[in-house]
């Protein structure tokens, strides 16, 4: 039986350690983890816990991300809770076995500490590493501070493993702004944080040796298309429902709100900006200034990227006439990919907001006030004109000539 | 096995070897098992063979030792006694025949299409000149 951690309310946690007290707190069983900055602390403090004694469960040392996702995998198929951590070039070296965790439908939470991916070599934060991560299968969080990714944590427990859902989710948070930045965080109590994730209930798992099952099976093109329809299926239409529930129960238990899409000043705003990660908390700040200044601004958070919340966010962005969509990614021949995502929401809609995209953040590079007021600036002259002012794609807090396309 | 379609069958790339729970399994004789549709024993998977085992039971003297090095599970032993071949699942490999030690063999390989009564009746004399004499029992 493991041991209790007596917690204070508020500890001083940066992203990493809330994450990892979640982790101990839901009693992970297996962790099979190969450590990269900026997420090694989360995979450090879980294998403390186990050789403390707070945690019943088994922390296993592998030669790479690939294999520390395949351990996952294995774990997970045998029938327990499972979770590891990793970040940028280990992120892209897991994502083979992403795709297969979410077509085995296993219910595996990985805590992405988001970082750019080189060349070059850089490990400071930005999306580059979660837009990887889009197209696998796996629900995707993203948590804008420690209380987030603590909190964030708790709600992928208890919707991956859901038997109406079983597929693995990520929680994403940025590297360094968030992972070791340490704030106040609100705590549960084990028993309270243990008891609202619940135990763990396995599904077609390989220790029930009384039904034997074998995983990861071959299909050609008989009956390929209709295990990926049917994972598509779940994706779409089982977890946006699933996951506010778990936000609805998780506000019952702690008072914290969390919204599929987060919507700050919306109500009527004329101009927002769409951004993720801690950039959403300075956008608040710009916007709460901007309105002083007279123009009505919002900012939207996308709280889960994946499955992508078509119809939540057109309600929120139903009455705006400008939206930036600011993308911390290289989107590398295109635009970016929230443009994209809002674009493609917004085209069939009633709402003829008038769209851009801004490039921002690469490689850590801040992203200050003055980059915001400008953007708002921007939405401003977009609105009152009714088209575009600027160019589609503009590149913010760039050294050089101004870079921009379309 | 039926072509159900995308939600008409259970999630995730996996399958059941039996319906319902499997006790005992291991003493429980194949042809009396539960297997599940999805199961490899219910499946032909010896389409690509091109050469056959037959089996000749006037030399056969039960040593096993095809059913303990047959690769694929598919020689038929009941009773420490050989039955057969389970050409469901036999990929005409001749591991069985290259094993069996007696004179002639008692499984040799064929065509695919060669008339099992025909074989047996063609059915190889005992070699006189075999390559070592056999140690005379004193």
């Amino acid at each position: 039986m493991a041991d209790t951690m007596e917690l204070l309310d508020i500890e001083v946690w940066d992203g990493n350690m809330a994450a990892s007290q979640a982790l101990r707190q839901v009693q992970v069983d297996v962790v099979a983890a190969y450590p990269i900055t900026p997420s090694t602390p989360i995979v450090e403090n879980y294998a403390n816990f186990e050789a403390n004694g707070y945690v019943d469960g088994e922390f296993v040392m592998v030669e790479s991300e690939h294999a520390a996702m395949s351990g996952c995998i294995g774990a997970a198929a045998a029938g327990g809770r499972v979770a590891t951590a990793t970040s940028s070039q280990g992120f892209a070296l897991m994502v083979e076995t992403l795709y297969s965790a979410s077509g085995m439908r296993l219910p595996i939470i990985l805590n992405v500490v988001n970082r750019a991916l080189g060349a070059p070599l850089n490990v400071n934060g930005d999306h580059s590493d979660m837009y990887l991560g889009r197209d696998s299968g796996w629900i995707q969080f993203d948590a804008y501070c420690p209380q987030n990714a603590y909190d964030l944590n708790f709600i992928a427990f208890k919707v991956a493993e859901d038997h109406d859902i079983r597929l693995p989710a990520m929680v994403h948070q940025d590297g360094f702004m968030t992972s070791h930045t340490a704030q106040g965080v609100a705590t549960l109590t084990d028993e309270a944080a243990y008891n609202f994730v619940g135990e763990f209930k396995p599904m077609n798992d390989m220790l029930d040796l009384d039904h034997p099952v074998t995983h990861g099976v071959q299909t050609e093109e008989d009956w390929h298309f209709e295990h990926k329809a049917r994972q598509q299926h779940a994706l779409m239409t089982a977890v946006i429902p699933k996951i506010e529930e778990a936000f609805d129960a998780f506000e019952k238990l702690t008072g914290r709100r969390y919204n599929l899409v987060e919507a700050y000043d919306m109500e009527d705003a004329d101009v927002a900006v769409i951004c993720m990660g801690t950039s959403v908390e300075t956008a608040r700040e710009v916007a709460e200034e901007m309105r002083a200044q007279g123009i009505k601004a919002g900012v939207v958070g996308i709280r889960v990227f994946r499955p992508w919340p078509l119809e939540q966010l057109a309600a929120v962005l139903k009455n705006v006439k400008a939206i930036a969509a600011l993308d911390r990614s290289s989107p590398h021949g295109t635009v970016g990919t929230l443009f994209n995502e809002i674009a493609g929401t917004l085209y069939n809609s009633e709402t003829k907001a008038v769209l851009t995209n801004y490039i921002y953040g690469l490689g850590g590079r801040d992203l200050t006030k003055a980059h915001l007021v400008s953007i708002y600036g921007d939405l401003k002259a977009n609105m009152d004109a009714g088209k575009p002012t600027t160019p589609l794609q503009q590149y913010i807090g760039l050294r050089g000539p101004k870079l921009s396309f379309f | 096995m039926e072509k159900k379609g995308w939600d008409g069958f259970e999630i995730g790339a996996m399958l059941r070897s039996f319906d319902g729970a499997a006790r005992d399994i291991a003493t429980t004789l194949p042809e009396n098992r539960p297997y599940s549709q999805s199961n490899l024993f219910k499946a032909s998977v010896a389409d690509w063979r091109i050469e056959k085992p037959l089996f000749n039971k006037d030399y056969c003297i039960d040593c096993q030792f095809c059913w303990i090095y047959c690769p694929d599970m598919s020689i038929i032993a009941r009773d420490k006694k050989m039955v057969g071949i389970d050409f469901d699942h036999c990929k005409g490999c001749g591991i069985c025949v290259e094993v069996c030690p007696t004179n002639p063999k008692s499984l040799l390989m064929f065509p695919e299409q060669k008339d099992e009564e025909q074989a047996l009746a063609g059915w190889p004399k005992k070699e006189k000149n075999a390559k070592a004499e056999e140690p005379k029992e004193d």
